[in-house]
């Protein structure tokens, strides 16, 4: 028990690695046992990281749950874990979005079982990995390692463009991770080295350090790391892989990758974009300009472009560039509320699009199909297909009392703080959502049965209640009482929002009226 | 009289032989190999590659103790400063050893299939090992020539070892001539160090040409406007009149002629654009096993050869030299890979493609040379360790491929690898992405010392270049990945491996992954070979 609270972030980083290598055992053959024991490690994989919950303090606002050892000393690179608030929660959907991803699979894969498996439970650490990562060299071997077992589920088990959708997912992502390499690189060598001392990867200290860089170089550091997150989340000019890879991936690589893998993205912003802004207010508001403009086209573009889907996932897959727009407005205002509200919109996001692909692949595995057009009136045979997928729906567009809506508010809130035309745009894109969403449930559940074959679909079973339902009750907490939630992140993105953002504090305090004596003191001067 | 010439050969051995032993150890265990070729049956040929693999072992052996003598007692040379023990040398040749016998391992079965089963192609394996080794150890312009010479020559045999088939008969030829030209060339540029020198020893070169860069300099002062001209004239005026009348320029040309004659005649050895013409071919053309050395060897050799050479006479420390030299070789570097990962695209033999993946990786390491800083040096020399194991393993795969009945070599023949046998695609796909540079794996730490190095020299240019080209280079390495595992296979057979095969494949993934996962000794190693 002592080790593991020593070692909570390696074992929950490598419990799915060991499963993985647990599964190489198993004979090729006997596909009941690979799910048997793939679902075994996803749901411990789970279990094993519902410790850092109650271990985490969220009062302190630095890293907490440290692990540090010694890797390759004679570059400096260490095996450094160790989380804050917002990792926690990345690292807590991680696991949980994966075991409900792995159970999903039960009955949608009969091919290649156990090598689906084995990728989906690297893929877990990959991902966790990431985002437990405090040394850089360790961040980008992770955040590059994941982009293989993901290359492999779109392969091999997606739909009918999977080759193209594949690998054009991973030279996309591959693109813009070199760039960042560049920029590490370039980061760790223009850190200076204390007297004796040798040169670290240590994240903590060389974003210290990156504090007193000369504005063009962090300017350029700041490109170089924006291109791979840039991509990765993905905004607007750089989405064109997204649709494709989350389009023909099968329904647990679709989960994975719009429910975590698109945070990658948003947690690098978050956690290494924003403190290489440059300290010049003209340079960085241009940047931060720039930034801001490329969310709201995303955020409306994507919108508009899922209302002309005839392909459910395809659809869906959009909506999340419209989504990701909301998180990365939310985090370049630079207000505690819209970092918060990213922060929280990554895990709503994560919750509603992994609950709508989930559905879809409901449908899917019915009809083998994902057209809008052979569906309609789906109401009549599903009833409590139907009210899940309702609330689902509701909660991805921001129903009050649903987890979006929270989300939404507290991220357009920050904006309009900053700036009343990034709020004004930004909430037409959750008119649209509205409208897109509404629609699409609307062709596909309400009105007369119009085809055939959707005459007596069976409506959920067992299984797929155990994967939706689970998300709903997340969706209905988070939207209800959403407070445990912002405590978590409250002192690391006050942290954050201090250090890069330094000025908002002082203007938010300027702007309360100057403090009232209370009466009772009044009277005794 | 017995006893007296075994006491000369030990006090051989003590002094100046000591020096090669592991190269006179290489060369006996050939010949032997020639003699005991004609007793054995055809049946038992392998006892040849035993023996060969038997050579290697001795020799690096060898090796292992000479390093306690440098330990000890520092580096040192024989044969009047002509042949030098150093950590450079002892590097460089327990990788050539290693490849050498990888390919005796990958060997057997092929030349078994191919009925071409005969001890003279062990005892060329040797050779050319001990040319390469030559290459390494040599401190003095006709060693490094013989043992080039000594290399190219088992090669081209080697190359065109399939009699009876066309294309490595082609091949052979092909690298002969290209080959014997560039050798020429080479030699062009080595004569006119000596003529500039008078010295064939890369120290007294050296020296002769730092001499040279002086009086260079002092001519150049002597014709300044102003006094400090002027007291340099009287002074050259007094002292070596026949000065005054060299043109500056003309003095330096000739330096910088043998430069380009010596780097062009190695980029020919390595295969850089524009001298690459003939890998795409030879590699083709050559018994897979011969490719796989010729690719891996016969590269790396010329490159310690190209960095010996770059480290004692066109040494940077003269500034002007460097920039001379910088632009040329980055140039290349830059050609190399653009060319290497476009041409790489289009690729359907894996043979072929695979050479024109060679190209791009000589112009990473070419990077690594116009950095030049102790970073630089590390990740070439851990890049050529990473090459070596890598592309071998790759190649390593293809030879497995290779079955009665079938070539293995066409990116359609791997349709479906994964189904026939998932060991061999799952290797295959350790090596891609080892080659493309994808963490955690060995060739991701050769790439990621070269981009440092190109950081810290600023060069970001360079830098941005070089990332880039990972991109294209991951998507032709993957089309080889998408015929092994995502294509269904088609008639077929499973690949059987031999047991010699699996050794051979286990060290390659074992360096592969230990080299990427835990690069911390074999990053020392890199640093130790360069004195760091």
């Amino acid at each position: 028990m002592d080790f593991f609270a020593h070692h909570v972030l390696s074992v929950v980083l490598f419990t799915p690695l060991v499963g993985a290598l647990l599964l190489l055992l198993i004979p090729r053959e006997s596909e009941q046992a690979h799910k048997i024991a793939g679902n075994i490690f996803g749901v411990l994989g789970f279990l094993v990281s519902l410790p850092l919950v109650r271990w985490f303090k969220p009062e302190w606002g630095g890293f907490t749950l440290e692990e540090t050892a010694d890797w390759i000393p004679s570059i400096g690179a260490k095996y450094h874990l160790g989380i804050d608030g917002i990792s926690l929660l990345l690292v807590m959907l991680t696991t949980f979005l994966g075991m409900i991803a792995i159970l999903s699979s039960w009955s949608a894969i009969h091919q290649r079982t156990k090598e689906y498996y084995i990728l989906l439970l690297l893929l877990q650490t990959g991902m966790i990995g990431v985002f437990v990562a405090l040394d850089f060299f360790l961040f980008y071997v992770f955040w590059e390692v994941m982009l293989v077992p993901m290359y492999f589920l779109i392969g091999v088990w997606g739909s009918d463009r999977r080759l193209y959708a594949a690998i054009k997912f991973f030279l996309y992502t591959l693109a813009g991770s070199v760039v960042m390499l560049l920029a590490i690189l370039a980061l760790y060598f223009y850190a200076p080295v204390p007297a004796g001392g040798t040169r670290t990867f240590d994240v903590p200290t060389l974003l210290a350090a990156a504090q007193h860089f000369s504005d063009p170089l962090k300017v350029w550091l700041f490109w170089g790391f924006f291109f791979a997150f840039a991509i990765k989340v993905p905004m607007f000019p750089f989405h064109t892989w997204l649709p494709d890879a989350h389009t023909e991936a099968p329904t647990a690589g679709s989960v994975i990758l719009a429910g975590v893998l698109l945070k990658m993205g948003t947690y690098g912003f978050i956690r290494f974009s924003l403190p290489l802004l440059p300290a010049d207010p003209l340079l960085r508001h241009k940047i931060i300009q720039i930034v801001i403009v490329l969310s709201l086209i995303g955020i409306i573009y994507g919108a508009l472009v899922c209302l002309m889907q005839k392909d459910m996932k395809r659809l869906i897959a959009y909506s999340s560039v419209s989504h990701l727009g909301f998180c990365t407005l939310g985090i370049f205002a630079l207000t505690p509320n819209g970092l918060s509200g990213s922060v929280l919109q990554q895990i709503n996001h994560g919750i509603s699009t992994g609950a709508l692909f989930l559905i879809v692949g409901v449908l899917y595995e019915r009809r083998h199909t994902r057209l809008i057009s052979e569906f309609g009136g789906l109401a009549t045979p599903m009833p409590n297909f139907a009210a899940i997928y309702l609330i689902v729906s509701l909660s991805s567009l921001g129903m009050p009392l649903l987890n979006g809506f929270i989300g939404e508010f507290t991220i357009l809130q920050g904006a309009f703080q900053v700036s009343k035309a990034w709020a004004a745009w930004g909430s037409l894109g959750v008119v649209l959502g509205a409208a897109y969403l509404l629609w699409l449930y609307q062709r596909v559940m309400f009105g007369p049965v119009t085809q055939f074959a959707n005459e007596d679909l069976p409506d959920l079973n067992l299984r797929e209640y155990a994967t939706l339902v689970p998300l709903v009750i997340l969706a209905f907490w988070i939207g209800i009482y959403p407070k445990p939630f912002f405590t978590l992140i409250e002192k690391p993105v006050q942290k954050i929002v201090e250090q890069v953002n330094p000025g908002f504090y002082q203007a938010e305090h300027a702007k309360l009226p100057p403090p009232e004596l209370p009466a009772a003191m009044a009277e005794t001067k | 009289m017995n006893i007296s010439i075994i006491n000369s050969i030990v006090s051989y051995l003590r002094g100046d032989g000591a020096v090669i032993l592991p190269e006179i150890e290489l060369v006996l265990f050939g010949l032997g190999i020639l003699i005991i070729d004609f007793w054995i049956e055809q049946k038992e040929k392998y006892i040849n590659a035993g023996l060969a693999l038997a050579g290697t072992l001795f020799s690096a052996f060898t090796l292992w103790r000479l390093r306690a003598a440098v330990v000890a007692r520092g580096e040192f040379s024989g044969f009047h400063d002509s042949v030098v023990v150093d950590p450079f040398f002892l590097f460089f040749s327990i990788l050539f050893l290693a490849a050498t016998a990888l390919v005796i391992l990958l060997s057997v079965k092929f030349l078994d299939i191919e009925r071409e089963q005969e001890g003279e192609y062990y005892a060329l394996l040797l050779f050319a090992c001990v040319g390469m080794m030559l290459m390494a150890s040599g401190i003095d312009l006709i060693v490094l020539f013989l043992g080039l010479e000594t290399m190219a020559l088992s090669f081209y045999v080697l190359t065109g070892f399939l009699r009876r088939e066309k294309r490595s008969n082609e091949a052979a030829l092909k690298y002969v001539l290209l080959g014997a030209f560039s050798s020429g060339i080479l030699a062009y540029g080595f004569s006119i160090l000596y003529g500039l020198s008078g010295a064939t020893n890369l120290g007294n070169i050296t020296s002769a040409l730092a001499r040279r860069e002086n009086l260079v300099h002092v001519v150049a002062l002597s014709r300044l406007p102003g006094a400090q001209g002027q007291q340099m004239h009287d002074l050259l005026a007094r002292q070596l009149p026949i000065a005054l009348n060299f043109d500056p320029l003309t003095l330096q040309l000739l330096p910088i002629l043998a430069f380009v004659l010596v780097a062009v005649g190695l980029f020919f050895k390595i295969a850089a654009v524009p001298f690459h013409q003939w890998a795409p071919d030879v590699y083709e053309g050559a018994p897979t096993p011969v490719t796989a050395y010729v690719s891996v060897a016969s590269k790396t050799a010329s490159f310690a050869l190209l960095l010996r050479l770059f480290i004692s006479v066109f040494t940077p420390a003269q500034k002007t030299s460097q920039e001379q030299w910088m632009y040329l070789i980055a140039g290349v570097a830059v050609a190399s890979l653009t060319w290497g990962n476009l041409a790489a695209l289009t690729q359907t033999n894996v043979k072929r493609l695979l050479a024109y993946s060679s190209i791009s990786h000589v112009g990473y390491i070419l990077l690594g040379l116009v950095a030049w800083n102790k970073t630089a040096f590390t990740g070439i020399a851990f890049y050529l360790l990473s090459y070596v194991f890598m592309t071998a393993g790759a190649f390593a795969v293809i030879i497995v491929l290779r079955q009665k009945g079938l070539i293995g070599e066409e990116l359609e023949d791997l349709n479906g690898l994964y189904q026939r046998s998932p060991a061999a695609a799952v290797l295959l796909l350790i090596f891609m992405l080892s080659l493309a540079g994808i963490p955690p794996t060995a060739g991701f730490m050769g790439k990621y010392f070269i981009f440092l190095s190109l950081i810290e020299t600023h060069h970001p240019v360079l830098a941005v270049f070089a990332v880039l080209y990972i991109v294209p280079a991951l998507y032709y390495y993957f089309r080889i990945v998408v015929h092994a595992w995502l294509k269904q296979p088609g008639e077929a057979p499973r690949p059987i491996m031999t047991s010699a095969q699996i050794v051979a494949l286990t060290v390659a993934v074992f360096v592969t992954l230990a080299a990427g996962l835990y690069p911390e000794p074999f990053t020392r190693l890199a640093q130790y070979a360069f004195g760091q």
